[in-house]
Formats: C-alpha cells, sequence, structure tokens
C-alpha cells in the first residue's frame, strides 16, 4: 500500500479509501490529472500538494491585481452602489 | 453512506447557486469595500495583505466549525489579529497558509502525506483517511475562492 495505514485501517475499507482518492483526483486540474491516471496514490498526494501550493500563490497573485484595482476604483460608481445595497439586504 | 456530507460543504458543482458559494461571495465583496474605505496602511502591499487575508477568511467564515481545516484556520485568523498590534514580528508564528516559513530542500525524501498534512490548515492532527476528506474539502473551497477572485479582478477590469 503505498499509503502508510494507521491502526484504524480496520473501520474503513479499502473502497472507501479508494473513493477518497478518486474524489481527490477527480478535482486536480486536467493536465495534472492526465500525469497521475495511472499512478500510485503517492503520486497523487504530490500532484495534490503541488496543486495546493499553486492555488496559493493564484491567491497572492489576485490579491496584488485586486489592490491595484483598488487604487483606481471609483468606490461612488453606480456599479459600487448597486453591489452595497445588494450586500445590505 | 455519509459521504454526501462533503459535498454540502462548497463547491457542489451542480449548484451554481450553492450557499456557501454565495456566503463566502458576499463576505468577500464586504471585506473588499471595507478595505477600499479604510485609510490606515493604504499602501499597495498592505491592501494586497488585507485582500488576502479576506480571501482566507470568506472560505474560512463561510465554512465555519463544519470542517477540521476551516475551524483550523478560523483559529490561526483569529491569533494572527490578536498578535499584529502588541508585537508585529510574533505575526511569523502564525502564518497564514500560503506563506512558507522554512525552505525545504529536502521534499522529495519525506512522505507525501505528511507534506500534504502540513499544507491543509489543521492536517497535523489528522489520520490519513481524514486528511484525504479534509483535503477535498479544502482544495474545492480554495479553487472557488481563486475563481471568485478572478470574476471580481474580470468585473472590474476593462
Amino acid at each position: 500500500m503505498p499509503i502508510e495505514m494507521s491502526s484504524r485501517r480496520s473501520r474503513i475499507t479499502d473502497e472507501e479509501i479508494n473513493e477518497l482518492i478518486s474524489k481527490l483526483q477527480s478535482l486536480l486540474p486536467e493536465s495534472r490529472r492526465r500525469s497521475t491516471s495511472r499512478a500510485s496514490a503517492s503520486k497523487l498526494l504530490k500532484e495534490t500538494c503541488s496543486y495546493i501550493r499553486s492555488l496559493h500563490r493564484e491567491v497572492d497573485d489576485l490579491s496584488d491585481r485586486l489592490s491595484d484595482l483598488m487604487s483606481t476604483m471609483d468606490s461612488n460608481s453606480p456599479q459600487a452602489e448597486i453591489i452595497r445595497s445588494i450586500l445590505r439586504s | 453512506m455519509e459521504s454526501k456530507s462533503s459535498d454540502e460543504n462548497c463547491n457542489n458543482p451542480n449548484s451554481e447557486l450553492h450557499p456557501s458559494k454565495l456566503m463566502m461571495a458576499s463576505h468577500f465583496l464586504r471585506a473588499l469595500f471595507r478595505i477600499q474605505h479604510t485609510t490606515t496602511d493604504s499602501s499597495f502591499a498592505g491592501r494586497s495583505r488585507k485582500i488576502r487575508r479576506a480571501a482566507y477568511a470568506s472560505m474560512a467564515y463561510s465554512v465555519g466549525t463544519k470542517r477540521s481545516w476551516s475551524s483550523a484556520l478560523l483559529r490561526k485568523l483569529r491569533s494572527r489579529s490578536r498578535l499584529r498590534s502588541p508585537n508585529p514580528r510574533r505575526a511569523k508564528y502564525a502564518a497564514l497558509p500560503g506563506k512558507p516559513r522554512v525552505a525545504r530542500p529536502q521534499q522529495r525524501e519525506m512522505d507525501q502525506a505528511q507534506v500534504l498534512r502540513e499544507l491543509v490548515p489543521g492536517g497535523t492532527s489528522m489520520d490519513d483517511c481524514r486528511l484525504l476528506e479534509e483535503t477535498t474539502d479544502f482544495v474545492r473551497c480554495l479553487s472557488t475562492q481563486v475563481r471568485l477572485m478572478q470574476a471580481v479582478v474580470d468585473s472590474v477590469s476593462i
């Protein structure tokens, strides 16, 4: 078994583990999924770690972009007022 | 079986208007307005840091304590805000998920499950099975948050 199982394994079946693994795999974007299609669970974990790190980097990048856009955004525009009234309700 | 419970939290692909997605969007947008109107630290970097924090906060608040990762993330966010004013240096010890604290050259030798544990909030106290469940939910939420931020950027840019 690629994943080191704890002693609780007796409560969880192999089938359930496989289900969790395939669920996780289905969340990876297409490009990453291809390389892990026939791979071990360990490879899937590696891909997942890599994917999580790239998502964090995207959050950083998008935060920078939003910060940039905010400096030029007019907060009194009609669009802003519409959004604000939706949030208030 | 109970595996349905993991679908109700974040991104059920069949439901565009899933309640927690709306909550995430609403929380995040409110935070953005607050950030825009704040007069303290209106530097580019300061705003960016606040936006980043708002992103993780909206993820964590929309899921609440239903998940271990979200509870752990909420704890981290709260301890960070408590530490911030008295002694800014100490905030390092409650780093938000994305910021790496230590360089890791030996990663390939490490057990991948262990690496994953350190990436998922609260992961270090989970067994492998729980870790897989929590990771699935965490990845769903994080990717939803990224899509949300992208949507905001797109709607504001011309």
